[in-house]
């Protein structure tokens, strides 16, 4: 393809590395391991946390290994994963489907494939063959993610391993590949869709988190219910002020603000009335505030002849409508008992002894961390296994309660600086294919980390899934290093890129 | 066109960069208000991690003034629970593994739930279910211990006795009430504490400090090790030592003479105030209070009509007959009443404006020393008469009452003397208002007549008629009984040891002495005359009109330095000779020369035999003993 000539231009793989990202995985690493240690510490072994019949002394083992293979990887030509990303994508989702059939049973999981004395799970290594075909098929020429026709393409890539993977009863892996929808988001899906669908999430897990509580101390309302109708309030002005007719300027926004404040004095009237006056259930009045906007913007719509009015209105009432559905389904169709498994596998079972516990339990090992926690390996609730699958979910609880607050501070800064890294490196990528598969990595970052340490913080549903580079665990290492060190390739190899073009 | 619109797109890059910024800062605000606003968690994570365990002290020893040991420690096992790991244990094995019935468990977790009777009640430690159980249960028990999650054994040591003696004066201990729990912080639910006896006088001193260990327990309830190497665990300080003022020969003596009969004997060291022996009869075996079965027992030595439980010695008040005299010629002579000399006629008795006292026949009339030595009855009412009558002394009757009262309190009588066991009764001793009441004002010393000869509303209890004779030993004074010698390491409450001389001259007191001893060379007392030492002696047939005539001796040996004072007294035992001489001269001669002779030996067996009542549960039956005259 390229002459050498060219080729020797190019400058060293050394030199075009990005080190910084390196820099931060290596010290990831490092702090990762010292909370593996505090977690696994066993008080009748002590003193033996390198010795490789213990778990901190497996994850050297597991570390050691990921560096080679990201060695490795960076020997091998960045051209090659491009070459090769739909066979891997295809043997990915043979090795998926294979796996149900190939796996023994951990803890009701089937995702786990025993490969000598050492279990793999191929849902962890799948990503990043999911993110490969995604970039690949996206950098194909004439290809638009705003085309339904290759949107849903898209959508089939990520939601055929899912499936896959939901089959082999680990939702929560299976749910990290929804993480891909930010890449698309990226490469042109409208972003009402992205909005719509967090909507409906927010008011799934807000409605029934707080369904059973009243609300300011009226035992008559729902706190869930009236939370929800607040929100679709709130979304709708917001739309509005954002998509609303730009032509008729200022007096537009006046108009919403105003039909804001209505809705808002409704409320409170209805909420003043329950509460000083004759208790009732004046959730109601709010929902008829929400109602009655929606169908002044379909009036709106017709008016003025403005599609976005339409939508919004769609919106608003389609929020309402899928949040009493939703409700309706969870209540009157639904088997109590299947209504306790999807409370408990959102985290919001109050079960002591159910995911309930385990949030107990981690607030309270990173709370009694303070400001300097209790230092390396002095944590009782993490070492004393308080806090359950305190080296794998819930690993973030070590480094609260052994390094304090500071300790999570640089944790999470560190994080966040590696994703904003990949974001830079992602944008820096002269083709498509590179810049996908960098925004694939970061998306998958991003949501582990989100929903990880949120579920460990009791702010987002308990939902399985490792802390990168900290939870123990060589399927969870590798699959990340992996996953890190192909975009770091494909990075090094861009200045070739350009010194080809030029 | 492509490229304006990813210009466009581009921007998204702002927005995705900004939700991860934003959560990173939301995930941080809320870590802090989770580590630095509030303290809750540590101290939810220190309830999780430690487990605090008490170690219980060695509760102090007890033994008798010659060292012998009387009551020391044997290893018991209690059955724990912790509630919230205890589901799913198979009831049926459990309770047939513990030999207890199904309704009795349950019984009994209602109990450890029921956070009235059980306030330190908490589902995460663990409560006892069983206490005490014998090696044996404990054995069989264990074997299958690891059949029951959230069952543990707590090894604790009960009480073990090495003599079948001196229950009302060792005690018990037992778990402690609800009210015990109230009263003093230092319990918890499943403790014991001295219930009777020295065990719960001393108590405080016995049971020695709580220690602390603080150990790391993990999320399954596993000890994983101290915290900081133990560093702040506190070790328990054992109770101290208890060295008893008795010799459990004596003791033994005495029970075995008091067998089927009812009464007491009291003997008191006069120098110290010493308790040498305190008989309460009948009695029981203090073995029969250990460990489970203490409950059971205890409700069956309830039940018993004579009362088994209390300790007639300190608890029982009664008329003191005529071992009382010898306060009253006290209080004659230092008052100027009466002389040694001042004789009082009687024939057959006291005979006055148509009042009658009863006497027997004897020579008239008598001065004092004989007067002592014969019981006469009829010297004791006229000396009161006389100080009562004298107008020229107290104003009034009242003014006579009150002085007389006086004497009486300072020897003793009327208040509690302070013994170091629970449950002392203060006897009677009727002051001017008490008759002022009863007669309306009207009345005089001819009136209140009785109370000379120890009779009518005088009441005394057995260890104030032993400190009677315990303050005439000492010509004068008495030291408080007590029945604790020495506390290990600790002095002895300055109640011990100081002197209380009564309001009579050390000489006066030579004179009833005299009085005594003549009572055992010729009078009353003669059984309890032996060549080895003096005795003195004076004996008491107490009227009771609910039955036989109480039989009392008070005495002491030898006459001079005397080693011990006694009071007999055993109730329904007729003439004061009949019983209480006998069986005080055995147990003078018990102490003084360490053992019985042969003949005494005889003797001691004839009277372990006579019975007052039928021992076994039936109705009390009196035997009539041979009428010796008093």
């Amino acid at each position: 393809m390229k002459n050498s000539k060219q080729e020797k231009k190019a400058p060293s793989l050394f030199k075009s590395l990005d080190w910084l990202t390196i820099f931060i995985y290596v010290v990831l690493l490092a702090l990762g391991w010292m909370s593996v240690c505090g977690a696994s510490y066993d008080y009748d072994q002590a003193g033996s946390i390198i010795d490789f019949s213990t778990r901190s002394g497996m994850q050297i083992v597991w570390i050691g290994s990921s560096l080679l293979l990201a060695s490795l990887i960076l020997m091998t030509d960045d051209r090659l994963f491009e070459t090769l990303s739909y066979i891997i994508y295809i043997c990915f989702i043979g090795l998926l489907f294979a796996t149900p059939f190939l796996a023994h049973d951990i803890k009701g999981s089937m995702s786990w494939i025993k490969i000598g004395n050492s279990s793999i799970q191929p849902a962890e290594f799948a990503k990043f063959g999911v993110a490969l075909c995604l970039a690949k098929v996206i950098s194909t020429y004439n290809f638009d993610v705003r085309k339904w026709r290759d949107f849903i393409i898209c959508i089939a890539i990520i939601v055929v391993p899912m499936g896959l993977i939901i089959m082999q009863k680990e939702t929560g892996t299976a749910l990290v590949y929804s993480a891909f929808f930010l890449m698309l988001y990226r490469e042109g899906m409208p972003g009402c869709l992205l909005f719509t669908a967090l909507s409906a999430v927010v008011y799934f897990v807000v409605g029934v988190r707080f369904a059973e509580d009243p609300l300011l101390g009226v035992e008559e309302m729902s706190l869930g219910h009236g939370l929800v109708m607040f929100l679709i309030q709130i979304f709708t002005t917001g739309l509005l002020l954002v998509y609303g007719n730009k032509e008729q300027g200022t007096k537009n926004k006046s108009t919403f603000i105003r039909m804001f404040l209505y809705m808002l004095l409704i409320d409170c009237a209805a909420i003043f009335v329950a509460r000083y006056i004759y208790p009732c259930n004046s959730v109601w009045a709010m929902v008829f505030a929400c109602g009655a906007s929606g169908l002044y913007l379909l009036y709106l719509a017709l008016r003025d002849r403005f599609l976005q009015y339409c939508l919004i209105a769609l919106f608003t009432l389609g929020s309402m409508g899928f949040f009493y559905s939703a409700d309706f389904v969870m209540n009157r169709i639904m088997e109590p008992h299947q209504q306790t498994r999807i409370r408990v596998l959102l985290g919001l079972e109050d079960d002591p002894r159910g995911a309930g516990y385990n949030v107990i339990q981690a607030k309270i090992a990173i709370g009694s961390g303070g400001l300097e926690g209790k230092g390396f390996l002095n944590g009782t609730q993490t070492k004393l296994k308080y806090v359950p699958e305190q080296d794998t979910d819930f690993i973030f609880c070590t480094v609260g309660e052994e390094e304090g607050f500071i300790g999570c501070a640089i944790v999470l800064l560190l994080f966040l600086s590696l994703i904003l890294r990949l974001l830079y490196l992602s944008e820096r990528q002269p083709y498509t294919f590179g810049r996908v598969y960098g925004y694939s990595v970061l998306s998958i970052f991003l949501f582990h980390v989100f929903i990880n340490v949120g579920m460990v913080l009791g702010l987002t549903p308990v939902i399985g899934i490792p802390l990168p580079f900290f939870s123990y665990g060589g399927s969870s290492l590798w699959g990340f290093t992996i996953l890190l060190f192909i975009f770091l390739r494909i990075d090094a190899g861009r200045l070739r890129v350009h010194n080809s073009k030029q | 066109m492509k490229a304006e619109n990813n210009y466009e797109l581009e921007k998204r890059k702002y927005v995705i960069g900004g939700a991860a910024v934003v959560i990173i800062i939301v995930y941080l605000l809320r870590l802090f208000t989770l580590q630095l606003l509030s303290e809750d968690f540590k101290v939810s994570a220190d309830s999780n991690a430690f487990l605090k365990r008490i170690q219980y002290p060695a509760r102090g020893a007890i033994s008798d003034r010659n060292g012998k040991l009387l009551v020391y420690n044997q290893p018991a096992y209690d059955v724990m629970v912790t509630m919230i790991e205890q589901v799913g244990v198979d009831t049926l094995d459990l309770c047939e593994s513990l030999d207890i019935t199904r309704e009795w468990y349950e019984h009994r977790m209602e109990e450890i739930k029921d956070r009235k009777r059980n306030p330190g009640y908490s589902s995460y430690t663990q409560q006892l279910f069983m206490s005490q159980l014998s090696t044996e249960e404990f054995s069989r028990f264990q074997e299958k211990l690891f059949r029951f999650p959230g069952f543990y054994i707590r090894k604790r040591s009960i009480r073990q006795y090495n003599y079948p003696n001196a229950a009302h004066l060792l005690g018990d201990v037992g778990e402690v009430g609800p009210e015990d729990i109230e009263a003093d912080k230092y319990y918890r639910s499943g403790d014991y504490i001295g219930k009777l006896g020295v065990e719960r006088s001393y108590e405080t001193v016995l049971r020695g400090e709580k220690g602390m260990e603080i150990l790391l327990r993990d999320a399954k309830g596993r000890i994983k090790g101290r915290y900081q190497n133990g560093k702040f665990d506190r070790a328990p300080i054992p109770g101290r030592n208890l060295t008893m003022s008795i010799d459990i020969e004596l003791q033994a003596l005495g029970e075995r003479l008091m067998k089927g009969k009812l009464g007491s004997i009291v003997a008191i060291e006069p120098s110290t105030g010493e308790v040498l022996c305190m008989v309460s009869s009948p009695t029981y075996d203090p073995r029969i209070m250990i460990g489970r079965q203490r409950g059971k027992s205890q409700k069956q030595l309830a039940k018993d009509p004579h009362k088994p439980l209390l300790n007639r010695a300190i608890m029982g008040q009664y008329p003191p007959g005529s071992t009382f005299k010898t306060s009253q010629a006290l209080t004659y002579l230092q008052e100027g009443i009466i002389t040694p000399a001042t004789a009082f006629p009687c024939s057959r008795g006291f005979h006055f404006r148509g009042l009658t006292v009863g006497c027997h026949g004897h020579g008239s009339p008598l001065p004092l020393v004989p007067a002592i030595a014969t019981s006469c009855n009829g010297y004791f009412c006229w000396g009161l008469y006389y100080m009562f009558g004298n107008r020229s002394k107290y104003k009034t009757v009242q003014d006579a009452m009150t002085t007389w009262k006086d004497y009486m309190v300072s020897m003793g009588f009327g208040y509690k003397l302070g013994i170091d066991l629970p449950g002392e009764k203060r006897g009677m001793i009727p002051n001017a208002k008490y008759y002022d009441k009863a007669y309306k004002k009207s009345w005089s010393g001819l009136t209140v007549i009785s109370i000379s000869i120890g009779q009518g509303e005088v009441n005394l209890t057995p260890l104030q008629i032993a400190n009677l004779g315990a303050t005439i030993a000492n010509r004068g004074y008495y030291i408080v009984p007590h029945v604790i010698k020495e506390v290990q390491g600790m002095p002895l409450d300055t109640l011990y040891t100081k002197k209380h001389y009564t309001k009579v001259d050390r000489h006066h007191y030579e004179t009833v002495v005299a009085g005594m001893r003549q009572a055992v060379l010729g009078g009353t007392c003669r059984v309890a005359n032996t060549s080895f030492y003096e005795v003195c002696g004076k004996t008491g047939t107490a009227q009771n009109p609910h039955g036989q005539d109480h039989s009392v001796f008070m005495g002491f040996a030898p006459r001079e330095d005397p080693k011990i004072a006694i009071c007999v007294y055993v109730e329904n035992g007729s003439w004061g000779a009949t019983y209480g001489v006998p069986i005080g001269a055995l147990m003078m001669e018990q102490y003084i020369n360490g053992k019985l002779s042969e003949a005494s030996q005889t003797r001691a067996t004839e009277f372990e035999n006579k019975h007052l009542y039928r021992v076994d549960n039936g109705p009390q039956t009196i035997v009539n003993s041979q009428n010796e005259k008093l």
